[in-house]
């Protein structure tokens, strides 16, 4: 799905044109990543649609959102942060009582970009669990870029600055050239992986969190349905899944109930009834 | 909410003044550790925050955080080093001496924002 050279000037030129802000070939993928939201917003079905039919009547409305979601918005550590208060006050205690037999824990952050969700995750977990727990998180992405990034560790001075934690920072990372590199007991219980979400999932042992935030936003409510079907899977039947912002369950997946935990949500699989409990009349 | 900015830099005091000027703080300006507690002496109140370069002539940074430590009279305000020092050693020891927060140069208004929603000295909504 990567673009094509002739989308990707016209891009170029366009972002340069409106923000002076210059993409070197290369950024093909961070190009396709953030348009597509902005296309399936416009009822384009792809970028190159999306595309097309700016190059055709120019809009400077869409011109706008275009420079808008290739200008903004790196990724933050502790993104949003609810998610992560969530996890401490609500749900990581809940699971510390659930879990007691085993004092360990799975979560998997399914759309981990460069890495910086999974880390997040790790220095809350190993924060918030007593002693003598165990965790593991999985990361995902679609792009191998991305995955090759986030498994290095390693993170620019502009990167650490986005939502860090100055105590988090000298605690869980070490100087690296002119950048920073996550510690090794931070990064040892992450493991990386390419993973597409649309394709079949491979076979992975079950999950007490996932984290699957900003990306059904990339698909229409079919992929959206699929996704979340697969994910659940996934998800122990006492699980917690935590989606982006502006995304739900609602309306999509309706074996999901939403939980309001302080100023966010999180989905638990709703509980099955079996038929014949229900009774009669 | 009131703000106090200290860097000798005085295109970085008219940024850091926008920033936070935007997230509706009052805002005072001193060019160096010694005027910035030579101002504060003056003030009836304290600010709640202080963005402290760190290389400055007179009084530098460090100084100036050890100092406002050791007066009671500035123990709520709330510091943030602000500098281009970025070796751990040198952050480590501006958190010794009671800085808060850490931003280092260059950064983007963003990640000062969310720095300072860190320190819960933004109100909701604003850094979306």
């Amino acid at each position: 799905m990567t673009l094509s050279a002739a989308d990707f000037a016209f891009v170029a030129g366009l972002v340069r044109r409106e923000s002076a802000i210059v993409l070197t070939p290369g950024k093909e993928y961070l190009v396709e990543a953030r348009l597509l939201p902005v296309a399936r917003q416009a009822g384009a079905a792809s970028v190159a649609e999306f595309l097309a039919g700016l190059q055709r009547r120019p809009d400077p409305t869409a011109n706008r959102s275009v420079v808008d979601a290739l200008t903004t918005n790196e990724t933050s550590w502790f993104r949003d942060r609810e998610p992560f208060t969530a996890l401490t006050d609500v749900v990581l205690p809940e699971l510390v009582t659930s879990r007691a037999p085993t004092r360990s824990l799975r979560i998997w952050s399914a759309a981990c970009s460069s890495g910086q969700e999974p880390y997040s995750l790790a220095i809350t977990l190993q924060q918030a669990l007593p002693a003598g727990w165990r965790y593991h998180i999985t990361g995902t992405d679609i792009s191998t870029e991305m995955i090759k990034r986030a498994s290095a560790g390693e993170f620019s001075q502009v990167e650490v600055n986005r939502g860090l934690p100055v105590q988090q920072l000298v605690h869980h990372f070490t100087r690296s050239g002119t950048g920073w590199k996550v510690t090794p007991a931070l990064r040892e219980n992450i493991t990386f992986q390419q993973l597409n979400l649309t394709a079949p999932l491979p076979s992975m042992a079950p999950f007490d969190v996932i984290f699957l935030r900003n990306v059904l936003i990339y698909f229409d409510v079919e992929t959206k349905r699929s996704v979340l079907r697969s994910v659940s899977r996934l998800l122990r039947p006492d699980g917690w899944l935590f989606l982006g912002a502006a995304e739900t369950t609602i309306g999509v997946d309706e074996s999901f109930e939403r939980v309001a935990i302080g100023r966010t949500s999180a989905y638990r699989p709703r509980v099955q009834v079996p038929a014949g409990a229900l009774g009669k009349g | 909410m009131h703000a106090i900015v200290i860097d000798d830099s005085r295109a970085m005091r008219l940024i850091l003044r926008r920033i936070v000027g935007q997230l509706g703080f009052e805002v005072s300006d001193a060019e160096d550790g010694r005027a910035a507690l030579d101002l504060l002496a003056g003030m009836e109140t304290v600010p709640n925050l202080a963005l402290v370069d760190w290389n400055m002539p007179n009084m530098n940074g460090l100084e100036f955080v050890t100092a406002a430590r050791e007066d009671e009279r500035l123990r709520d305000m709330t510091l943030v080093m602000v500098t281009t020092e970025s070796e751990q050693s040198h952050i480590v020891r501006a958190l010794a001496a009671g800085a808060h927060e850490y931003v280092i140069k260059p950064f983007t208004s963003e990640a000062m924002i969310e720095k300072l929603a860190l320190l819960g000295l933004v109100p909701t909504g604003a850094n979306s």
